[in-house]
């Protein structure tokens, strides 16, 4: 079921212009909007909670439209970058405050700020005043203070930018176990690693209009342009140009460089996008069936999220993702001659 | 010891000129009264009227048109609307005119001939020679001071702050009541005691209005002109007391009140 439709929701604000969006949230759901700083992501999101008016499109909310809707009517939930707590208030009238709006009675609305901060674990937290939280504690008492105006949609906009590694990784939890309870959210971030760890489906916003959508998987492996993959953080993109040699197997050269790509479409001009994982590092040339094989001096070892990033000068630069083993059995250093290797399958090309 | 610029020596000696400059004076007052003769004047049936006189006027008129001023200085702070800066340069207009032109004004738009002076007459509510009219002259004069501070202090409160509440429910006078003005409060309160101090101490604006019943700066002025230099300064010392004690216990309370705001 549908919880969030937006249809060609649209607005010009100075030279900023928010174009024809598009999607739908479904009830439940986790949905992550993916876009640079400027993408018009915190547009959006003011647009859906009636911070701002749209010019034309329409917002409908479990089956309302709520696109004339009173800001204090439509029943969304927003949560701001840096925590907007009232500082003149301790955490529990901060969570109290909503429900003081909706009239509870001092009984429930004991009871009710107790749940929640319970959930967003500030039960510890509920005398202090803002000024004394950190960024963490901070974002979890904006969430149960949101949540206690009982939200049909969560709407949060880069809620873990401000935090440190360790203390984002708590908050996504959290964020998991709202949404766990039923809670639909749409989250706006730049990160793509929070897409990946929290979106059941993501959006891809670039210059004010939504570019693609669908389940993160598929959008990083399958990115529908130029934007995309370089936004999702893939390091090996090369413009140049598709040629024909008569069969499936075609040549892509990018400046001196000349990669064996398979596939279906016609020559021109375009892109190519290799995974850093799917290339092979050696230290001699390997007998396989990866057709592309570049001999090269390695330039830089970075360690990643997860493994070691190995980037290689082979001609253009080619980034590969290897294992901490490898790095130590290889005994990569740097200034090193090494052959990289990937099969002409590894390639993506995408058509200008 | 750290060592002491040559110029900022002489930054804190022309500072301590204008300090010299402003407590000689009001020390040369209190030198120039004995206790007893102090205590005399206080427990004066006309000199203790005029100044509860003074005071609970003043207050009134801060109260009263603090009712208006405060909701119009969130506007100020707040909205854009056209001739915005017109609204704003008017309202200094009472702190740069004369006082007793101010006072003139006041009374052409009061007295018994005009359509405002007639409609309180008929109501039982006289302004000239009434503590309504002594109201209306200080608030006209002072009324600037808590505008400009609480439109300051609005300015300070983050915008963001209010649209929050709006987005968690909150009407828009729940809003300003719960989150605009305990945030501003603190410029808000400093207004009203500027309002309220230069109110008490108003006499050109009030002496038009209202000569009688007299208010302190009135009876000072009364005093001096009919008996000479000797007889006012009591009276003068009594009020200057009188003033300074309630604008220090004021000021107390406002800092008590953020340090309770702030644990």
């Amino acid at each position: 079921m549908i919880m969030l439709k937006i249809s060609k929701l649209s607005v010009k604000l100075g030279r900023f212009e928010l174009r024809d969006v598009t999607f739908e949230v479904a009830r439940g759901e986790y949905f992550v909007l993916l876009g640079m700083s400027g993408a018009g992501k915190s547009v959006l999101l003011r647009l859906i909670s009636g911070l701002t008016q749209p010019d034309a499109g329409e917002i409908v909310l479990n089956g309302k439209l709520i696109s004339t809707e009173k800001i204090q009517k439509r029943k969304v939930g927003l949560v701001f970058q840096d925590s907007v707590l009232f500082p003149h208030m301790d955490v529990f009238n901060n969570i109290a405050y909503p429900l003081k709006v909706r009239r509870f009675g001092k009984e429930n609305i004991k009871r009710k700020v107790g749940e929640l901060a319970e959930l967003a674990n500030v039960g510890h937290l509920l005398k202090r005043f803002p000024h004394n939280l950190s960024g963490g504690e901070s974002q979890r008492v904006a969430l149960a203070r949101i949540l206690a105006t009982d939200p049909d949609c969560l709407l949060l906009d880069e809620p873990l930018s401000s935090l440190d590694v360790q203390l984002r990784g708590e908050l996504r939890s959290l964020l998991r176990k709202i949404n766990a309870n039923g809670q639909t959210i749409v989250h706006v971030t730049h990160d793509y690693e929070e897409a990946v760890l929290l979106a059941h489906r993501i959006g891809v916003l670039e210059r004010g209009t939504i570019v693609q959508t669908g389940e993160p998987r598929n959008v990083f492996r399958h990115p529908k342009s130029e934007f995309v993959a370089r936004f999702v953080g893939i390091r090996n993109f090369f413009q140049g140009e598709l040629i024909d040699h008569g069969s499936s197997m075609k040549i892509f050269k990018s400046g001196q460089t000349e990669f064996s790509v398979l596939s279906d479409e016609s020559p021109g001009e375009g892109y190519v996008v290799i995974r850093a994982e799917d290339i092979v590092v050696s230290v001699h040339r390997a007998s396989s069936s990866a057709i592309n094989n570049f001999s090269g001096e390695v330039v830089s070892l970075e360690p990643a999220r997860i493994g070691t990033e190995v980037v290689a000068d082979v001609g253009v630069m080619l980034a590969s993702l290897v294992t901490d083993e490898s790095v130590g059995s290889l005994n990569l250093k740097i200034g090193m001659p090494v052959w990289l290797s990937f099969k002409a399958s590894a390639i993506r090309y995408i058509k200008k | 010891m750290e060592k002491i610029h040559p110029l900022n020596l002489l930054f804190i000696f022309l500072g301590g000129l204008v300090l010299l400059f402003i407590i000689a004076p009001l020390a040369g007052l209190f030198l120039a009264t004995s206790p007893a003769e102090l205590f005399d004047t206080a427990v004066e049936k006309e000199v203790a009227g005029s100044i509860w006189l003074t005071v609970w006027t003043s207050m009134s008129a801060t109260l009263i048109f603090a009712l208006a001023a405060i909701p119009f200085s969130w506007i100020l702070a707040r909205k854009n609307f056209p001739l915005k800066r017109l609204v704003t340069a008017i309202i200094d207009v009472p702190v740069v005119i004369p006082h007793s032109a101010a006072g003139i004004a006041i009374l052409g738009l009061v007295s018994r001939d005009t359509v405002v002076g007639q409609a309180g007459e008929r109501l039982g509510l006289s302004f000239t020679g009434n503590p309504a009219g002594i109201i209306l002259a200080m608030a006209f004069v002072s009324i600037p001071f808590l505008i400009n501070a609480a439109r300051n202090g609005f300015a300070a409160v983050p915008e963001k702050l209010e649209k929050a509440a709006h987005n968690l429910g909150a009407s828009h006078l729940r809003v300003f009541l719960t989150i605009s003005l305990p945030l501003a409060w603190r410029s808000v309160l400093s207004g009203m005691i500027m309002m309220w101090g230069r109110g008490m101490s108003e006499f050109g604006a009030v002496v038009i209005v209202a000569y009688h019943p007299m208010v302190a700066p009135v009876l000072i002025w009364e005093r001096f002109t009919s008996y000479g230099l000797a007889n006012a300064i009591p009276v003068a010392v009594v009020f200057i007391c009188v003033c300074l004690v309630l604008f220090v216990l004021m000021r107390l309370l406002s800092t008590r009140y953020d340090n309770v705001k702030n644990q």
